[in-house]
């Protein structure tokens, strides 16, 4: 990756006068947006939320949740009606336009539609909010060349937009909003028009952003894998008001609001329901359980382990390994076939360092609790990312809180 | 009359109407983009919303655009007579052309600048462009290619007002074809003028679908 620092004096966003690492770099304080058009409608109710500095933050909400306006309040885009919002040390409520305008233009902003310029080639698009912020002709161009450099569109600086695919328009878009050497990122269902090979490129640039240049970025999202591939933390937003924010893989398997359980439900198809356990019983006449997935917890390795070690036989029958922020996360339906004590010896040596739902058997069904409780003492502390690369790579708040585990829920089975 | 005799008047009449239509589209050309611009931009939502701008340029427009051009050149009389001294003869024609181009130009500005994507001028203020910024270098780069055909199209309009301009004093080819042709039965010269009209019209309008094509970067 081309060192974005090589050719311009850009100054390290970690440092400077701003909030270091790990601090708010986004306050909002019982902040209120309402819109009157017509009836009034509170877009934004009364939110007070931190955003970390050299975090990935993800808002999350059904179409008219309020994010977009949120996200709009943080470079001013909208005014907050009432309330406060704290921008890397300055308080937006109350400037005028053009005291909002210096503020603007260090906080980058990409877009669904991606919104370039079609009258301007990509290099042209990229150096727009260069010629805004005065930058000379000269090192425009070196700035230009480095930021399509960096997010690999290099070869379409005298295209224009109009030639370009989604993913290369977002590209154009991340770099045009990365130019001024921005603090924070906003994005704003940026990957929502792109096909998922596409939007996984733009998620994976986007946590490079975050991770070699250290900038905070803010997406908003209706899709919850996004939040579980690329964010730290996540709120959950419904008419307006914030429901739920907390750590990515704690919202996972923990989640505390009807609307975060329906997103997390979209992101993990893996626990089976009362239809396909019938099924399965149907199937399968041997002992059915559940047991968790993570890393530390219940490796899926771990599991072949004690399976071998009491010379029970497991087979698969459903559910998946996925990544939560990057981490294993999941749950394994197997049928155990064995002697009976041996079975249970197995069952039990799961129960010991796992959650575990035991269905029974065929025979003898035993009723599916709705909910699982994850255990509490075998989650790690630590840092998800050991070691960032590149300069200006911040530490990342630990993404995991002490209650996180796979089956998630809040029922009991200990 | 002879050819003879009639090439030199001819010329006259060319000439007069190159003045009234070249002043029209030039004046009424920056005046209209500004007041198409001022209609798009203090529109409610817009960039710089104003509900007393928008009305007072959306009033003017709807009341002197609907107007037949031939009495609109009577009604503004007085204002013409303040403007330019006098009342009638190709400046005081050309002074109302002027102002019916301006009114007509704006709304065709504004309908161009509608079909700009809003999200493009949201990303321009994100990177704290001013609204002025914004106006020279995203709305009327943006919108380039269709403000070139309305630019044409309007020339087009301004064509023809100029024929009845001329017939109230202001001379031409539009005058012309009517005093020697129409009045002296001679319709080779009526044909013959609007023949240079129609030739005029076509040649203005391949220049501006050929700048329109340039701009265009689909």
């Amino acid at each position: 990756m081309p060192a974005m620092t090589s050719t311009t004096d850009r100054t390290d966003p970690t440092a400077g006068p701003g909030v270091s690492a790990g601090e708010p770099i986004i306050r909002f304080g019982d902040a209120t947006k309402v819109f009157r058009s017509g009836g009034e409608v509170r877009a934004v109710d009364g939110v007070t939320l931190d955003i970390l500095a050299g975090e990935i933050f993800g808002v999350i909400g059904y179409s008219g949740a309020g994010k977009s306006t949120l996200v709009r309040l943080i470079n001013a885009l909208e005014i907050a009606t009432s309330g406060t919002v704290e921008v890397d040390g300055t308080v937006l409520t109350g400037l005028g336009e053009s005291r909002l305008r210096p503020v603007r233009s260090r906080i980058g902003m990409i877009f669904q539609q991606f919104n370039l310029m079609s009258s301007r080639t990509v290099a042209s698009n990229v150096a727009y909010p260069l010629r805004v912020a005065g930058w000379p002709r000269e090192k425009r161009a070196a700035r230009v060349a480095e930021l399509l450099e960096f997010v690999g569109i290099s070869d379409k600086a005298r295209a224009y937009p109009a030639r370009l695919s989604g993913g290369q328009k977002q590209r154009v878009g991340i770099a045009r909003a990365l130019a001024a050497n921005p603090r924070i990122l906003l994005a704003d269902e940026s990957t929502s028009a792109l096909d998922p090979e596409t939007t996984q490129e733009v998620l994976a640039l986007l946590r490079r952003v975050n991770r070699e240049l250290g900038i905070t970025v803010v997406i908003i999202t209706h899709e919850m894998d996004v939040v579980r591939t690329t964010c730290d933390r996540v709120a959950v937003m419904e008419h307006g008001k914030v429901v739920e924010v907390g750590d990515v893989y704690r919202v996972f398997a923990e989640p505390g609001h009807d609307v975060t359980r329906r997103f997390v439900a979209t992101a993990l198809r893996d626990r089976p329901s009362s239809d396909v356990v019938a099924r399965l019983r149907a199937r399968h006449a041997g002992r059915i359980v559940t047991v968790g997935v993570d890393e530390a917890a219940g490796s899926s390795a771990r599991l072949t382990r004690t399976l071998r070690a009491h010379g029970v036989d497991g087979t698969v029958v459903y559910g998946g390994i996925t990544e939560v922020a990057e981490r294993p996360y999941g749950s394994l339906t197997f049928e155990l076939v064995g002697d009976e004590a041996a079975v249970e010896a197995a069952v039990d040596e799961f129960r010991s360092y796992t959650d575990l739902v035991d269905l029974g058997t065929a025979a003898a069904p035993r009723e599916v609790p709705s909910v699982v409780r994850p255990r509490d003492d075998q989650a790690p502390d630590g840092d998800a990312h050991p070691g960032g690369t590149g300069e200006g790579s911040v530490g990342r708040p630990d993404r995991r809180g002490p209650d996180s585990g796979p089956l998630g829920g809040t029922g009991t089975n200990r | 009359m002879s050819w003879d005799q009639m090439a030199p008047l001819l010329a006259d009449a060319f000439g007069q109407t190159m003045y009234m239509v070249l002043s029209a589209m030039v004046v009424g050309g920056v005046f209209g983009l500004i007041m198409g611009i001022g209609l798009y931009v203090s529109r409610a939502g817009n960039l710089m919303a104003s509900r007393t701008t928008f009305a007072i340029i959306n009033v003017a427009v709807n009341i002197v655009r609907p107007i037949p051009f031939i009495i609109f050149i009577t009604a503004i009389a007085p204002l013409t007579d303040l403007v330019v001294g006098r009342r009638i003869g190709i400046g005081a024609v050309t002074f109302a052309m002027c102002v019916m181009t301006s009114f007509v130009f704006a709304r065709i500005v504004e309908q161009n600048l509608v079909t700009i994507d809003p999200g493009v001028i949201e990303a321009a203020r994100a990177m704290g462009a001013s609204p002025w910024r914004i106006i020279r270098t995203v709305l009327i780069p943006e919108a380039l290619t269709p403000l070139i055909l309305g630019y044409t199209f309007l020339f087009i309009g301004v064509l023809d007002m100029s024929a009845m301009a001329g017939y109230l004093g202001g001379g031409g080819l539009g005058d012309f074809a009517i005093v020697y042709g129409y009045q002296q039965y001679d319709w080779r010269v009526t044909y013959g003028v609007v023949l240079i009209i129609i030739v005029i019209a076509q040649l203005v309008q391949l220049l501006g679908n050929t700048l329109a094509r340039r701009m265009q970067r689909r």
